[in-house]
């Protein structure tokens, strides 16, 4: 069997960051940041928690290339959704066609 | 056929080896690949409730921070906690079908389940106090339409609506309709999770998985995480978008 084994000691230790990061975000949540950084830092921790869940206890890590490409394609195309979609979206007031 | 059943297989036959498979491993990767193909369109399905919630949140961030305000940050926090950890305990499942461990691979499993359901609990109690709290959107719940009550400027009873400025109840019902399409979603997710789970016990008391046999385990455990990534966005963009205007 050519298949890697993920020690224990590494799923222990993104338990523990995904907890932290849990409680991190909680915390950020309540401090008046300027601008959208509220929102920018609870993305930020977000991402970084679904990564290493990702990474990890999914594995992907340890995977085969085409696995790498199915979740690259996958976030691709989620791209392509929301880039369409707010293209339209805010730029609707950029132009008035008269009525 | 006949002559078949009689001969031995030509590989070194693991019993759940299919035949148009050369071997295990061939088999195991097939699996994997076929689910996160799953994922994908999983990923695409919730995506475009992503975006919805995105738009929506552009158009009325006022209503929006005040509707999120409304949700029970602590439940919301437990329950997260306890789907990481379940995550955790799916991990380590699949870690002791990999390594022959069988009663710790139940155990996890079972501890998987136990987490599922009261992640579901919790949620239950939460849509419990939206419903009483007249939130549901819509006239589809009879006998207690869409109608909270809005906090007057001083009044801090929890069960009352408190409005940011700009927003209004009409915009604040927008977001719990997207508040229970997302969470409502990801709780079905949980409960097929749950069947899952049901059966992974039930098939590992009876001995089926092993080293060298391990694919339900395994992307079941896939779709698991998912379903924990899933909610990973969820608490942030839901319950905590407002918190820092509260006390404004």
């Amino acid at each position: 069997m050519s298949e890697h084994i993920v020690p224990v000691r590494i799923y222990v230790t993104i338990f523990l960051v995904l907890l932290i990061g849990t409680l991190l975000t909680v915390w950020a949540a309540f401090q008046d940041f300027p601008w959208q950084l509220n929102t920018i830092v609870a993305l930020t921790i977000a991402i970084t928690k679904a990564t290493f869940v990702v990474l990890y206890f999914m594995h992907v890590r340890y995977s085969t290339r085409l696995i790498w490409v199915i979740l690259a394609a996958a976030l691709f195309w989620m791209g392509i959704l929301f880039a369409l979609t707010f293209s339209d979206y805010w730029t609707r007031d950029w132009i008035s066609i008269g009525y | 056929m006949a002559s078949h059943a009689t001969t031995a297989p030509e590989t070194h036959g693991h019993p759940a080896l299919q035949h148009h498979f050369e071997n295990m491993e061939q088999q195991r990767e097939a699996g994997t690949l076929g689910m996160w193909v799953f994922l994908v369109t999983e990923i695409m399905f919730f995506g475009g409730m992503f975006l919805a919630y995105t738009l929506y949140r552009s158009m009325y961030p006022a209503a929006f921070a005040s509707a999120s305000n409304h949700l029970d940050i602590t439940l919301g926090t437990v329950n997260t906690i306890v789907l990481i950890f379940s995550s955790f305990t799916m991990a380590m499942a699949v870690y002791f079908t990999q390594t022959g461990k069988h009663r710790p691979q139940v155990l996890c499993l079972i501890m998987t389940l136990v987490l599922g359901l009261t992640f579901l609990g919790i949620k239950a109690k939460e849509y419990s106090d939206k419903y009483h709290d007249h939130l549901i959107p819509g006239r589809l719940i009879p006998g207690n339409p869409y109608n909270p009550v809005v906090a007057e400027h001083g009044d801090t009873d929890p069960h009352k609506l408190h409005l940011l400025e700009g927003a209004t109840k009409e915009k604040v019902e927008m977001f719990y309709w997207i508040y229970f399409a997302m969470t409502g979603m990801h709780a079905l997710h949980m409960i097929i999770g749950a069947g899952l789970l049901t059966y992974l016990i039930i098939f590992s008391l009876k001995l089926r998985f092993d080293p060298e046999y391990h694919s339900p385990v395994e992307v079941i455990g896939l779709y698991w995480h998912f379903v924990d990534i899933v909610w990973i966005f969820l608490f942030p963009l839901l319950y905590l978008l407002g918190r820092h205007l509260e006390h404004g």
